[in-house]
């Protein structure tokens, strides 16, 4: 039964995967059903899973589900900035250990996960929003697909394409879809770039962001010797509810702010507003990948004075890769802080919060008022590359005159 | 941890919001990374907005909101502050999809009536009836909600998934197959 569920012609990845994953393949599943679906894996982090473990206990439940298939990941406020957070993190680990489940501390959970345990066909629940990530590569974690043509002009990256493409469908427009990329430009895309697409996906509201195995995939998950449960391809005549197309061509560096309420506009657009600080980092945009970029627009350069810069990679893996091949001295030399892998400033306890008024430049994933500290700071959003050129000016810079 | 089951009607006053009330304003994260006490969470409910908003508001109160309420993060405490901060349900034009799915977890009822905001004022008293799905306006007019499973309502009368386990020692879909019309394969 599986079998014609993933050669059917007419569903999209959504349907299917929810069709073989919901019933064991007996039924098809269309787009507007409600479906209770068995996870294959199951993740929470320090801000959310002691909530999760003080309701276990009162449900009075003895033993997870699996042990081996939960992850408990301590990285939005890691190592903790406090007493209070500390205990938290306490209660954490005392539960992942009289449990015996898998506890991480320091990586984001999103990139913990794509660099070690997902694969394609999974179904991974997440008690963070920024889950949607592993549609990357395939896994699942509703409808509407977005064609995108063209190659990248110079300064131009993947968290442009998801920026430009918020700003088209508003905050709700991908509420409870399933966003599934297509066209030519999607195998120029690295697992990187796509990670960055599908886990900003979530501040248009969707459910799933896809991306589905094809070269790329199937090269990175030979490099990191993992195998896919098994591969889903939208049919070709799959119906979406609305089809976008985006053409890489003619796409500028996209910046989104002050806040929330602004239009996403050009960083040419934006002007030149002060920053006090940029924030380059975040499971959306804290990978080997974007380091790499920052550190090509800062080498040789000076962080302008007034104006702090801060760089957190995404995992352990990307903070030691950075310190063996000179980029963390590149930061250095640039004046720029290099912190230790965690969500950081994203979240406004630790590594860089904002005081009264200030303005920030990030490439975390979103702008929401009072996100990384005093309700009256406002936060823009951007690519790596755009908040690097912009640590260097002390205001929004476009980042094609440092490539 | 546990309030009482809501009964099947609930009257109140109302809190009217606007479109894309997100969960940093519902709770801002560097106030829910250090609690995990859900009356202290309670005193940071829609701190975005007001600070003093905990003081303000009344057991049984009800919101009603705009489009995307409960927009952005995934974390429970943004329905868990509003329902020990004493609201009794929240009515909405429309939900981001996380609030709404973890609001029947932790009990808050949360109905999606398109265009209510048009029909409600601040401190209007309205009804929300948890048997049927509707909302009551103050003049007598009924807005039915858009349709969940009975599954899932029943669920709200029982005060959430957590109080639904601890009554029965199961969950609400075991055994259950999807709920909505669905094609035979």
């Amino acid at each position: 039964m599986s079998q014609t569920i993933l050669n059917d012609d007419s569903l999209t990845f959504a349907e299917k995967i929810i069709s073989i994953k919901a019933d064991g393949g007996r039924k098809f599943h269309l787009a507007g059903e409600i479906a209770v679906l068995p996870a294959d894996m199951a993740m929470a982090q320090d801000s959310t899973g002691p909530l999760a473990i003080k309701v276990f206990r009162e449900m009075g439940v003895q033993k997870v589900w699996d042990p081996k298939r939960i992850h408990l990941v301590i990285d939005h406020s890691f190592p903790a900035p406090d007493e209070k957070v500390a205990n938290l993190h306490i209660l954490i680990r005392e539960f992942a250990k009289q449990q015996g489940v898998r506890i991480v501390e320091g990586s984001i959970s999103h990139q913990h996960l794509l660099e070690n345990h997902v694969v394609p066909g999974m179904v991974l629940f997440g008690a963070d929003s920024h889950t949607c990530q592993a549609g990357a590569i395939g896994a699942w974690q509703s409808q509407a697909s977005w064609p995108s043509t063209g190659e990248f002009k110079k300064g131009v990256y993947a968290r442009d394409i998801i920026t430009h493409f918020i700003g088209i469908v508003g905050e709700d427009g991908g509420n409870y879809k399933s966003l599934e990329w297509k066209g030519p430009a999607v195998k120029n895309l690295s697992i990187a770039s796509r990670a960055c697409i599908s886990n900003n996906s979530m501040e248009c509201g969707c459910k799933l962001s896809m991306f589905e195995v094809d070269p790329v995939t199937q090269d990175y998950f030979k490099a990191v010797n993992r195998k896919a449960m098994f591969e889903v391809h939208a049919g070709p005549k799959a119906r979406y509810k609305e089809e976008y197309g985006i053409d890489l061509g003619t796409l500028e560096p996209q910046v989104w702010g002050p806040g929330n309420e602004s239009k996403v506009r050009t960083a040419g657009e934006v002007g030149d507003a002060h920053l006090d600080e940029v924030f380059i980092g975040s499971s959306t945009n804290g990978r080997y990948e974007d380091l790499q970029v920052v550190g090509k627009i800062l080498k040789g350069h000076k962080v302008m004075a007034g104006t702090r810069c801060i760089i957190t990679p995404a995992s352990k893996s990307v903070f030691e890769r950075a310190i063996k091949d000179g980029l963390a001295e590149t930061f250095l030399e640039s004046g720029a802080v290099f912190t230790n892998a965690t969500c950081g400033a994203c979240v406004g306890t630790h590594l860089g919060v904002l005081g009264e008024n200030e303005t920030c430049l990030s490439t975390s994933p979103r702008n929401y008022t009072g996100r990384m500290g005093a309700t009256s700071s406002k936060i823009y959003l951007s690519s790596p590359a755009t908040a690097a050129a912009s640590a260097l000016e002390g205001h929004i810079a476009d980042p094609r005159r440092y490539l | 941890m546990s309030l009482p089951a809501p009964s099947t009607i609930i009257r109140g006053r109302t809190w009217v919001w606007p479109d894309d009330v997100n969960t940093d304003i519902i709770i801002p994260f560097r106030f829910k990374a250090r609690t995990n006490d859900p009356v202290e969470m309670a005193k940071y409910a829609m701190y975005g907005f007001d600070p003093e908003f905990y003081k303000k508001v009344k057991p049984g109160d009800l919101f009603v909101a705009g489009r995307n309420f409960g927009g952005g993060s995934s974390r429970e405490q943004a329905p868990v502050a509003i329902k020990y901060s004493g609201v009794a349900a929240v009515v909405a034009e429309s939900f981001a999809r996380i609030f709404y799915r973890n609001s029947f977890a932790i009990g808050l009822p949360a109905l999606e009536v398109p265009g209510i905001t048009k029909q409600v004022k601040q401190f209007d008293e309205i009804s929300v009836n948890l048997q049927d799905w509707s909302v009551t306006t103050k003049d007598g007019k009924v807005y039915h909600a858009l349709k969940v499973p009975e599954f899932l309502r029943g669920l709200m009368r029982e005060g959430g998934l957590v109080e639904y386990y601890k009554k029965h020692k199961s969950f609400p879909w075991e055994g259950l197959q999807a709920t909505a019309s669905t094609t035979s394969a």
